[in-house]
This record gives C-alpha cells, sequence and structure tokens, in this order.
C-alpha cells in the first residue's frame, strides 16, 4: 500500500481521535458518571486487564463469523448464479429472497437454539443468514451487468453459456461481489454475536449479556471494542483479497 | 473478382431483410440487400449513421436472424454462422481483467485450444505484429490505438479468413488512424484474409477497400457498388492520386444525399 493510500486515512484518525478525547474529557470532568459511561483510557485498561478471558470468548466468535461467512460466500455465489439461469427462477426467488432478510434475527434465533441446541450450528446459520444477501445480490446485480456487447461477441464466437459465464460474466461480477462481500464482512460479527447472545456458552455475545447483567458497564464496552476491531479486521482482509485477486482493478484505481 | 461463381464466394448475402418490432411498431432495419464478398476481398459499407450496417454485421456473424432472406458463407445456406467470422465490434471490448496477451487469446479458449498452446499462438502473433512489449499490460494501461491493435489480433487469432470490422477506427484521432490502417492492411496482407469493413470515413473505404457498397438511409439498400481500382499495396499517398480524389468526390456526394437533415 502506498504512501499516499495511508494519508487518505488521516482525516479518518484525526476525527477518531477527535472523539475519543472529547469522550475521555466529558467523563473526567465528572459530567456524566464514570460508571454509567467509562471513559476510553478505563476501557482499554479493562480490556487488557480481563484479555485472558475475553480472548477465549473472542476466538469462538470469530470461529463462528468466519464459519458462517464462508459458508455465506459458497451460498450467495450459488444463489446468484441460480438467479441469473433464467428469468423464470429470478422472479420466483427473488421475493423470497427479500422476504427473507425482514425476518427478525432476533426471534429467530431462540428458534434455531431449539432446533439445533447450544453449540456452533445455531450461530453459524445466523451468520449466514445475515451475511448471504448482500453477497447474492451484488453478484446477481454483477452477472446482471455484462455489456450486451460483450455478450454479442462471444455469441459470435459461438461460446457456450457456461464458457460465457467462467470467461466473461463470472470474472467481471468479481468486483460487484468483492464489495457485497464487503458489506457481508461488517455485518458477520454482529449477526455471531446475536446468535450468542440468546444462547450460549462462550462468545463476545454471551460475554456481554452477562456483564451487562452485572453491571459491568466497563466489560461491554471493552467487548464492543472487541467486536469493532474483529469486524474491522475481516472488512480489511476482504479488501486485502480483493487487492490481491483483482491486480488489474487496483492498481489502477478503476472502477466499473 | 465477383463474377456468378457464387460458391467460390467468402460470403453471400441474398434478399437479406431485418424487422424489429418495438410494441406496435414495425421498424424496418434493411430493405432486401445483396451483397456479395470474394475470397481475400476486402469489402466495404459506407451509408449514413444507423441506416443499419450493424445489423446486418450481427446477421451475418450469427448473432442475429434475418427476418427474410439468407447468407451464406462459403457456400453453407444452412450451418451455424456463429463462430466462422471473425467479429470486431465497434469498441474494443477487451476484459480488463485479462491482460493483452490473455485477451488475444480469448477467441482460442472458447474454443478450448490448450493453454500453453493458446498462448503460444497469441505470443507468437503479438511477436510478429510488434506488441510484444505490451504482451502482458492490462487494458487500462494501454492508448485507445494499442487496444484497437490488440482487439483486432483477438479478432485474427479466432478466425483470420473472414474478418468482419465494425467501425474499427472510428473512435481514434487522424495519426493513429492511418497508422492503424497501414497496419492493418499489412496484416490483411499476411493471412490473406476476405474482410467486410463498417466505415463513415470515405477516404478510408477507398485506401482499404477493393469494392465500396454505398448505402441508403434506414431502412439500408444498396445505393451504388463502386470498385476500387488502385494497385496493392496500398499506400496513404495514394490518396492523392487523380483517380481516388475523384471517386472520394463522387462517394461524397451520393451520401450527402442519404444525408438526414
Amino acid at each position: 500500500m502506498s504512501l499516499k493510500r495511508l494519508a487518505g486515512y488521516g482525516p479518518a484518525v484525526v476525527l477518531t481521535v477527535a472523539i475519543f478525547l472529547l469522550w475521555e474529557l466529558v467523563v473526567r470532568a465528572n459530567l456524566v458518571n464514570s460508571h454509567l459511561l467509562p471513559a476510553p483510557i478505563a476501557i482499554m485498561q479493562a480490556l487488557v486487564d480481563n484479555w485472558d478471558v475475553l480472548s477465549v470468548h473472542t476466538l469462538q466468535t470469530s470461529l463462528e463469523t468466519v464459519l458462517g461467512l464462508a459458508i455465506a460466500t459458497v451460498f450467495g455465489l450459488g444463489l446468484a448464479i441460480l438467479l441469473d439461469l433464467s428469468p423464470w427462477i429470478r422472479k420466483s426467488v427473488y421475493p423470497l429472497l427479500i422476504t427473507s432478510q425482514t425476518i427478525p434475527m432476533v426471534a429467530l434465533a431462540p428458534l434455531l437454539v431449539i432446533w439445533f441446541g447450544l453449540d456452533l450450528t445455531p450461530k453459524i446459520i445466523v451468520v449466514t443468514l445475515y451475511c448471504f444477501f448482500p453477497i447474492a445480490v451484488a453478484c446477481a446485480d454483477g452477472l446482471a451487468s455484462t455489456d450486451p456487447e460483450l455478450m454479442k461477441l462471444l455469441h459470435s464466437m459461438r461460446a457456450s453459456r457456461w464458457q460465457t459465464l467462467w470467461l466473461v460474466r463470472l470474472p467481471g461480477a468479481l468486483p460487484s461481489f468483492f464489495s457485497g462481500l464487503r458489506i457481508a464482512a461488517t455485518y458477520s460479527v454482529t449477526g455471531a454475536i446475536v446468535g450468542e447472545y440468546v444462547a450460549a456458552e462462550q462468545g463476545l455475545g454471551l460475554y456481554m449479556k452477562t456483564s451487562a447483567s452485572s453491571n459491568a458497564i466497563v466489560l461491554v464496552f471493552a467487548a464492543i471494542v472487541v467486536t469493532a476491531l474483529l469486524s474491522l479486521f475481516l472488512f480489511g482482509l476482504v479488501s486485502l483479497i480483493e487487492y490481491i485477486a483483482l491486480p488489474w482493478q487496483q492498481r489502477f484505481g478503476q472502477k466499473r | 473478382m465477383h463474377d456468378p461463381q457464387k460458391d467460390d464466394l467468402k460470403l453471400v448475402v441474398k434478399g437479406v431483410t431485418r424487422t424489429f418490432s418495438a410494441g406496435r411498431r414495425q421498424l424496418e432495419a434493411l430493405a432486401p440487400l445483396d451483397l456479395t464478398v470474394g475470397q481475400g476481398e476486402f469489402v466495404s459499407l459506407i451509408g449514413p449513421s444507423g441506416c443499419g450496417k450493424s445489423t446486418l454485421f450481427n446477421i451475418v456473424a450469427g448473432v442475429d436472424t434475418p427476418t427474410t432472406g439468407a447468407v451464406a458463407i462459403e457456400g453453407d445456406w444452412q450451418g451455424e454462422r456463429a463462430g466462422k467470422v471473425g467479429y470486431m465490434p465497434q469498441q474494443p471490448l477487451l476484459l480488463p481483467w485479462r491482460t493483452a496477451e490473455e485477451n488475444v487469446m480469448l477467441g482460442l479458449d472458447v474454443r478450448r485450444v490448450p493453454q500453453k498452446e493458446a498462448r503460444q499462438q497469441a505470443h507468437e502473433l503479438l511477436k510478429r505484429f510488434g506488441l510484444l512489449e505490451f504482451a502482458d499490460s492490462y487494458p487500462a494501461t494501454l492508448s485507445g490505438g494499442m487496444r484497437q491493435r490488440i482487439a483486432l489480433l483477438r479478432t485474427i487469432l479466432f478466425n483470420a479468413s473472414f474478418l468482419l470490422l465494425d467501425e474499427p477506427f472510428g473512435a481514434l484521432d487522424a495519426l493513429t488512424r492511418i497508422t492503424l490502417q497501414m497496419w492493418l492492411l499489412d496484416l490483411l496482407e499476411s493471412f490473406h484474409s476476405s474482410v467486410l469493413f463498417i466505415t463513415h470515413d470515405v477516404r478510408e473505404a477507398i485506401l482499404l477497400s477493393d469494392r465500396i457498397y454505398v448505402l441508403s438511409a434506414r431502412p439500408a439498400s444498396v445505393l451504388r457498388i463502386v470498385d476500387v481500382d488502385l494497385p496493392r499495396p496500398r499506400r496513404q499517398q495514394m490518396l492523392a492520386e487523380a483517380r481516388a480524389v475523384e471517386l472520394e468526390q463522387e462517394l461524397i456526394l451520393l451520401l450527402m444525399k442519404e444525408q438526414p437533415l
């Protein structure tokens, strides 16, 4: 990554530091109760002090997130290709797909626990349900936006439907796919935490819940910080994979 | 050159029409149109914008089917035409994720030629036509003229015997255009290709063609067929010869009558 790119993050860093500084000052000046709203430094302190416990929960949540995201990627990609196969499939499946997103996850999660028990499965399902939608939609849109002239060219070469998909349409849809995947990656950790919040033996969601019920607000915040960092990490990881996988796009700043 | 021995002809278009229906309206793109391209012949189509030239190209390329009439490539009236022509659309349509060399080999990928062999053929073609230094460049880093050359080589590698070139130099500046015209002539010389060529540029048509079809405004029909009897190999300077200038004037006058105001 070039210096110029790094410099692009400057304003965000400045703003973040400013917000935390203000927060710290507000708490220190006793404008709010430091028990109800702990100051940033106190939160970081709590995070470091409790890291041995937090790390176990973090690992659990990470595992659920990554597995769920991976399944959602395969599922989303497959669904996008399926939607692309014929207008009829698109017309019949698309409304169902959108409806699936209107189901409140907090209502569904307890049912999943009843059906699948306390272990990984229900959390992975929640993460998958959160993540497959943006991936499928972005990828389907990417496939649908193939230049018709390009299709004509392939047609004149007598390319089969699968060849057209494989040689031209899927690679062309990759930038859209990665946009979807980036959104999904940011959702994914939240999904795992929602799943754990309902019922779990381990995980950041459980940690937040027990900390909140025992009034240890600073620990809730510590877990929130870890969640945010985990999400940012996944977002960065997806961007890195995109950078490596699509050298033609990044290197010239070409957005289609 | 274009005698009635029609089976020797590369392309025969006979009474082809194409009507598009948009709702209740019927849009006639091609009036009954006859056209031939001989073996190794360079035939240009010129005509006003939107007269249906690209529609004719789509039909010849096998991407579209005529409403009435028939088309034969190498005397085959029945068979599928797609795959038998090297079709180059107006935009170069290079795949941005493929390097120049990988773009050139696209047609071979479609033909399921093994990767190694396809790559080697593309490599040799690039080398032969002086583009080897761009082999590993992505299209985004190439100039317009260079992209057009790569697209031409892609077309040639897919099918060198019969090319359909739809205004390949339309978007280029005058100097690049002349360079590419000469480059194209050189290219065709070594492959003995038959070419059907669309252009708006009368001078370009004269410089490149053996025969020019002047088309009317939509629905397109043939207004006149002109033989260009300039010697080959052609050179840019020939456009200044009296015969060429005369022809140019004649064609421009003919086209101006067809141009909508």
